[in-house]
């Protein structure tokens, strides 16, 4: 059967909806209606295409990685490069496309939340591209460990908001940003990071990144003349991860690995593994899996990457968790560093270590794997802004 | 036949006369301590208090401002549960009829169960539910759990609603009408600008919502902003400038006197 989620009313299976106060429901259905009318507007197509390929860099490249294909001595192991879209991420896609509509609904101002400062600095980047006024609202401890990218969002013009409620992480600093959007929703387009909050947010924001499920495909065609059997990308609100599935997901015989974060241990309190051990729940504007105690209070999650430290889950990767489409599974800490290490030295590439999550998650499929089989990891961004943690956990 | 007894929140509209205005008082539950809830309420009512909406904290409350994030947190850290807010609704049940209205975000009523939550919140006599995160298009997620416990749904309307869904939260509603009387958080604007804003806004909301009772609130912090706003309505909450009150006093020496005087002189004067 084709898969065809969400429903009008945003849901994936029983996922998803619009869980925001009244206020925010007119801003709701304007922005579907914006979006509606783009996806069949050629100028607006058009305009965010050229954009994606001459700003944004794309397509991104394909990389065979064969001293990692070498090591494990099993399938073939490419890269999808993400982390070679300007500003280091594949937050941009989905930031220019969301930009692109809020010019177009008149919205003169833009906010946004961030955790590993990559979406923070892809909005800061297209307004400064744009010329529109941006606040970033990020959490005090991610301010503290993703230091650059706070300093490359001022840099393009950006106030950053430093966040001290709750864990002072990304959860928080997405509360700020909706209280932000509720006060000021008259002139203030929310451009939220992942595939996360009301209908349509997840919907828009996953089609904003199919362009990467896109091209993985097509390159896959040209290079191995065939389907991956694997793919296998890192999940924190799950943006990455489901616009490399998406374009693969009726396409039965690839099998799609989601990678959580698992912190210290997903059988400890400090964790991040949403799916693995959450329950449904509602945050930020939609239901899905969430971290949260037996009262229903949401629970602080850990892990040592802030884009991954997030207790909740976009509702498609709920959905696609129930159903099995896609298995989810958990990194740790430990194991994330590892990788990091790994694909730097053996593939000249420094992921982030959101990133590094899914690279981890080889040590257990490759093994698994026969010779002639592919695995296809989305590389999501690089480490760069990640050298003070990397550089402390190694010394 | 059984005929459906009337409820008191009707009843609490029915009583008011032409020239009272019917006052809502929200309180954050286990705020300032678990212990001074019940007392509250009760004192709250003897000072003027028509209605009470007690809210049931949770961790990330995004509709709020700073004040009522602030209550939910210290509340949360004294231990609140939804058993001892069911159990605060008992107690006052002993000695008091004002309506009690349960105000709060959606994931702890979930959390709890649904059906267990109306059933229980009914049976220990709460009036009805204000889930300010739950808006008419997620409403039949709980809408008749509330109405087989007969709870009243309270729905909100706000300045930026248009005419044909301040129609809708008429149908969907009962009990009343929660008019959001500016765009922004919970307790963020002065009385002023709220005053200025909100005549237009009441004006639609007078022309579309028409078959329940409407109180207005967002913003009021003494008795003139509530005179003035709740001029063509049946009545005001207050909110954030009583937790203000609370956190002022509280605990001073009569610190819960203190409360009370700042609540008549809300209703009063
Ligand atoms: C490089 C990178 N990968 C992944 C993520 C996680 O987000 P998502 O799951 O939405 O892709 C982030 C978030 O900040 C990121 O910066």
């Amino acid at each position: 059967m084709k898969y065809t989620a969400p429903t009008k009313q945003g849901y994936f299976g029983k996922y998803g909806g619009k869980f925001v106060p009244e206020i925010l429901i007119p801003a709701l259905e304007e922005l579907e209606i914006a979006y509606e009318e783009s996806l069949n507007d050629p100028i607006f197509q058009k305009e965010y295409h050229d954009l994606l390929e001459e700003y944004v860099g794309r397509p991104t490249k394909l990389t065979f990685a064969n001293r990692l294909t070498d090591h494990y001595g099993r399938g073939k192991i490419y890269f999808k490069r993400e982390d070679l879209c300007h500003t280091g991420a594949h937050k941009i896609n989905n930031a220019i496309g969301q930009l692109l509509l809020a010019r177009n609904m008149g919205k003169t101002r833009i906010i946004a939340e961030t955790g590993a400062g990559q979406h923070g600095v892809a909005t800061a980047t297209a307004c400064a591209k744009f010329g529109f006024e941006c606040v970033i609202y990020m959490g005090a401890e991610d301010m503290e460990r993703q230091k650059l990218n706070v300093d490359r969002m001022k840099l393009l013009g950006a106030e950053v908001r430093s966040v001290t409620s709750g864990s002072q992480t990304l959860k928080d600093a997405t509360n700020e940003a909706i209280r932000d959007w509720v006060t000021n929703v008259e002139n203030t387009f929310y451009i939220i990071g992942s595939v996360v909050g009301p209908h349509p947010y997840p919907l828009m924001t996953r089609n904003f990144h199919t362009v990467i499920g896109e091209e993985t495909k097509e390159q896959l065609r040209h290079a191995e003349g065939r389907l991956p059997d694997y793919l296998v990308a890192c999940v924190g609100g799950g943006s990455n991860a489901i616009g490399f599935f998406y374009p693969f997901i009726d396409d039965e015989d690839v099998k799609m690995i989601g990678i959580e974060a698992a912190g210290l241990g997903a059988d400890t309190d400090q964790t991040a593994a949403t799916l693995t051990i959450g329950s449904p729940g509602v945050l930020h504007g939609s239901l899905s899996y969430l971290l949260h105690d037996s009262e229903g209070q949401v629970q602080l999650a850990h892990s040592i990457s802030a884009g991954l430290d997030y207790p909740g889950i976009g509702p498609e990767h709920s959905h696609l968790h129930d159903t099995k489409r896609v298995h989810y599974f958990g990194i740790t800490d430990q194991q994330a560093m590892d990788a990091v290490k790994l694909t730097s030295e053996m593939e000249g590439i420094i992921p982030a270590i959101e990133t590094a999550h899914a690279m981890a998650y080889l040590e257990k499929l490759m093994p698994l794997t026969q010779k002639d089989e592919v695995v296809v990891v989305n590389c999501s961004g690089r480490g760069d802004k990640d050298m003070k943690t990397i550089s402390e956990w190694f010394s | 036949m059984i005929t459906k007894q009337k409820s008191r929140v009707d009843a609490c509209f029915e009583r008011r006369s032409e020239d009272s205005k019917i006052m809502s008082l929200f309180i954050t539950a286990g705020y300032p301590d678990l212990e001074s809830t019940v007392d509250l309420i009760l004192g709250f009512e003897k000072n003027g208090a028509d209605i009470i909406e007690l809210g049931m904290p949770f961790s990330d409350p995004l509709a709020d401002g700073p004040t009522i994030q602030y209550a939910s947190n210290v509340a949360i850290a004294n231990g609140i549960t939804m058993k001892k807010i069911f159990q605060m609704v008992k107690e006052v049940r002993k000695s008091s009829q004002i309506p009690i209205i349960l105000m709060g975000y959606i994931n702890p009523v979930l959390r709890y169960g649904i059906d267990e939550f109306c059933r229980e919140a009914a049976e220990c006599g709460a009036d009805g539910l204000i889930l300010p995160d739950s808006p008419p298009e997620e409403s039949s997620l709980i809408a008749d759990a509330a109405k087989n416990n007969n709870l009243d749904m309270i729905y909100l309307v706000a300045p930026n609603s248009t005419d044909a869904r301040m129609k809708k939260v008429d149908e969907l509603s009962s009990g009343f009408v929660y008019c959001v009387s500016v765009t922004g958080v919970t307790g963020a604007r002065q009385g002023e600008e709220v005053a200025r804003s909100v005549e237009r806004f009441i004006g639609r909301v007078n022309q579309n919502v028409t078959k329940n009772p409407k109180l207005v609130g967002f913003g009021i912090k003494n008795h003139d902003d509530a005179f003035i706003i709740s001029k063509q309505v049946d009545g005001f909450i207050v909110g954030s400038a009583l937790i203000d009150a609370i956190r002022k006093n509280y605990p001073n020496n009569g610190w819960m006197d203190n409360v009370f005087s700042f609540v008549k002189e809300l209703k009063h004067g």
